[in-house]
């Protein structure tokens, strides 16, 4: 029986070995993030190698996934609505390493008064995330409980909105010492951020109807 | 030889049955790519044999008692009017089952031959064909009921799940193949079954008999219509009825392989009688309808919304036109087999019978004759008068039984002919209609999109011209602003010259000098107010602005030369010092004739001159 299911075995550990892959991704990130804004430069050099080793292998399975769901006609008629979805989980591990980079190669100036504010909001966005990792896991073991896991991603994704708009607001508000140029800038690393906690709201829209196409 | 040419009718309806009836097993599974068709093809043909010979005798013996086709002839014309019956409703695109074509056929042999159709049998055979459907959705909505609790209680991983449904899909479409073979081998053997008795074949450790070995024959002729006809079949059949998931079409497989082993088998049967229950009707049904039933079972379950429900309409009109079809094309057939090419096609069974008691009557008596002579020899004269008179009497009353019978049954036949002809003629009508409708859609289809593809080849040309003339313009624009461009140099450069003059005439003090650089000076003035270049751009810019000028002039009239001087140049893209060097003025006066060129033009706030004029 083993053997006959041999192929879905690997393909199955795969999965979970690739959802790994992009969670570990997202906490380098969060973590890489605390570093730069400690201005904890070498730890930060580091997780930017750790981000982008764990991009490559992320991409490596993905492909991989790819190649056994249409080799081995597993899923046929959902193979492309899984094929999005892992899409989507990869766009969070890849956005979150161009993040890292960006903060890397244009070193954003971030005024003592809002680090914590961009602790905060880094926090939330990759929580968003990681609250995104479980559900999928679920989504491929019990549908119908997807629905109730997402609730957090939404909850956080709009927690990270208000903490972007807050930052926003005091950066053109109470800030006149900061030149525009900077201002500018530190709006754009706010918008970064966001970034993974939008992905992970279409992350969790695409998995809540999967598992509701799934479940009829 | 002469047996297989006699065969060759039901081996061909074998081979339709398979062609068709095997994408009701495999149909869904391959269709959905679950199963290669080559696994399909292979695990269905073996099982169809399998169960053809093992289990196919119950099903065939209630055809066997609905009418005992007697002779080969007529076992061949029987199945060759049923083969006929469903390749011509299928071309005619009208539902037709096999199971229906072949009882058709039978009572149409009947009919021929005066055999009295077994009512009892009719019915049960006709029962089942509704009770088919409707089991086979009792059975779908509880399998169904059960996979998806299973589904809910069990967290299996999705990816095992889908490969549990395919492993499953293979074993119960194996199920289904060998139940497809033992319950409608008898629709493509059955009336052979007394026709041809061939010796038992003993294999040591299984003997087959005759039966089994037509059926086996049946069998492979439905295997063989499995691997070369049904992919096309499965492929394309797919989700006709209504879109199935892979846990649907596992169900629907299984319950349809249920009810066609429930209908053919023996052993379930007689354990049933054992219980004190009644026995089950062993009768071939279409697994078609009872793929159907069972597709609606689950549709009905899930709320109806996506069932065809005009489906049933054309299920229970096959019920119907079908037999009728068949049966008279059987009697037809029979006609031309018994009367142009000779061949016995059967007796009448009931005529048959009475003959045989009379003879068997007449035959007492004369043994009782014979016991007597020796004691009477007066007796025997009298006896047999008696017994002329009573053979007579008995003749009389069969022949006249057998008339009015006979009489019953022509207009029994003529009501139904008329009756099939209506039908036929309906059927046929609709056909014709839906047909009518779906060409004059394909037409209406056809010539819009003849329409959409020429207003879009008009498009695309438009926008090819649009976008050559776009080009040409920009060639143009460019063309004049670097006319502009080297004018403006020009005049820049005078300008500069000019004033250098200027300077050398105060740092000089001889006359003749200063009278020659005041020359000079004038002389590039001159040059400067009457510049031929100037006067050859600006001709250009009026040539390439015609039209424009033109919708200018007739919407604001009161335009002065100039301002359409400056229109032109604004049209270009030029800033205001540009223009200035261009028109040999300052700048300064440049903003202020826009300024009175926006009065001018009525150009809203919000608006930017250059907008509105490039705009225009």
């Amino acid at each position: 029986m083993s053997v006959l299911f041999k192929n879905v075995k690997q393909l199955v550990f795969d999965i979970d070995n690739y959802i790994d892959t992009v969670e570990q991704g997202t906490l380098v990130f969060k973590e890489g993030i605390v570093n730069y804004l400690k201005g904890e430069k070498s730890s930060f050099a580091e997780k930017i190698d750790t981000i982008t080793q764990l991009e490559t292998r992320a991409d490596k399975l993905q492909r991989k996934i790819d190649n056994q769901f249409y080799h081995h006609s597993i899923l046929p008629q959902n193979v492309s609505d899984i094929e999005i979805m892992l899409d989507k989980i990869d766009e969070l591990i890849d956005i979150s390493k161009d993040i890292l980079y960006q903060f890397d190669d244009e070193l954003p100036f971030i005024p003592k008064e809002l680090v914590n504010d961009y602790l905060r909001l880094a926090d939330a966005s990759c929580e968003a995330a990681l609250t995104c990792f479980p559900a999928t896991r679920t989504f491929f073991r019990e549908p119908l409980k997807v629905r109730d896991m997402l609730v957090k991603v939404y909850f956080y994704e709009k927690e990270t909105d208000k903490l972007a708009r807050n930052i926003k607001r005091k950066l053109f508000h109470e800030m006149p010492d900061l030149r525009l140029s900077e201002k500018i800038h530190l709006r754009y690393f706010t918008l970064h951020i966001e970034t993974i906690s939008d992905k992970a709201e279409n992350l969790a829209d695409m998995l809540s109807i999967l598992a509701l196409k799934m479940s009829i | 030889m002469i047996i297989l040419f006699y065969l060759s009718s039901g081996l061909f309806l074998g081979w339709s049955l398979g062609a068709n009836d095997a994408a009701n097993v495999f149909g869904t599974a391959v269709g959905s790519r679950m199963i290669r068709f080559k696994t399909a093809a292979i695990v269905a043909s073996i099982f169809v044999i399998l169960g053809a010979v093992i289990q196919g005798a119950g099903a065939s013996h209630t055809l066997g008692k609905l009418g005992s086709i007697s002779t080969l002839a007529a076992a061949f014309t029987v199945a060759l009017s049923a083969a006929l019956t469903v390749f011509w409703m299928t071309r005619l695109k009208l539902p037709v089952s096999t199971s229906q074509a072949i009882v058709g056929a039978i009572i149409g042999w009947n009919f021929y031959t005066n055999n009295p159709t077994d009512l009892n049998i009719l019915t049960k055979i006709v029962s089942t064909w509704v009770s088919g459907p409707i089991l086979g959705g009792i059975f779908s909505v509880l399998l169904f009921i059960l996979i998806r609790k299973v589904n809910q209680k069990t967290k299996i991983h999705l990816l095992y799940r889908h490969s549990y449904i395919k492993f499953g899909l293979l074993i119960v479409g194996a199920f289904g193949a060998y139940s497809l073979g033992a319950n409608n081998i008898a629709n493509v053997m059955g009336v052979f079954t007394t026709a041809i008795t061939l010796p038992t074949i003993d294999l040591g450790f299984v003997s087959i008999d005759s039966t089994q070995q037509l059926f086996l024959v049946g069998g492979i002729a439905i295997a063989v219509g499995i691997i070369t006809y049904s992919k096309h079949v499965m492929e394309t059949v797919g989700n006709t009825l209504m879109p199935l998931t892979p846990d649907a079409a596992i169900v629907v497989v299984l319950s349809q392989a249920l009810v066609l082993f429930i209908f053919s088998s023996q052993t379930l049967s007689n354990s049933l009688q054992s219980i004190g229950l009644p026995a089950i009707p062993l009768v071939p049904v279409s697994s078609s309808q009872v793929v159907i039933g069972s597709i609606i079972g689950i549709g009905l379950y899930k709320g109806g919304k996506e069932i065809k429900y005009n489906i049933l309409g054309s299920i229970s009109l096959g019920w119907i036109a079908t037999p009728i079809v068949a049966g008279i094309m059987a009697f037809i057939m029979l006609f031309f087999v018994n009367n142009v090419f000779k061949q016995n096609v059967g007796t009448n069974n009931l005529i048959e019978t009475k003959i045989k008691v009379v003879k068997g009557a007449a035959t007492t008596i004369n043994i009782s004759d014979s016991t007597y002579t020796g004691i009477n020899q007066t007796e025997p004269i009298v006896n047999d008068s008696i017994i002329n008179k009573e053979k007579r009497i008995t003749q009389r009353d069969t022949q006249s039984a057998s008339k009015t019978k006979l009489i019953i049954i022509w207009i029994e036949l003529l009501i139904i002919i008329i009756l099939a002809f209506i039908l036929i003629y309906y059927l046929w009508f609709r056909n014709k209609k839906t047909n009518k409708l779906k060409l004059e859609y394909n037409l209406f289809k056809e010539k819009t999109l003849l329409k959409v593809g020429s207003l879009k080849k008009r498009i695309v040309e438009k926008e090819l011209r649009q976008e050559n003339l776009g080009k040409e313009l920009k060639f143009r624009q460019n063309e004049m602003v670097t006319m502009a461009m080297s004018i403006i140099q020009k005049n820049e450069f005078l300008e500069n010259l000019k004033r250098e003059i200027i300077k050398i005439k105060s740092r000089v003090s001889d006359h003749e000098t200063r009278l020659g650089l005041n020359k000079l000076s004038l002389m590039i003035t001159q040059d400067l107010s009457i510049d031929r270049d100037r006067e050859r751009f600006q001709l250009i810019v009026n040539e390439q602005s015609n039209n424009f000028n033109q919708r200018l002039t007739d919407r604001f009239p009161k335009l002065t030369d100039n301002e359409k001087r400056l229109i032109a140049l604004l049209r270009l893209n030029l800033s205001s010092k540009e223009i200035a060097s261009i028109l040999n003025i300052s700048p300064k006066s440049v903003e202020m004739n826009r300024y009175r060129l926006r009065k001018k033009l009525q150009v809203e706030p919000k608006t930017t001159l250059n907008d509105f004029i490039r705009k225009f």
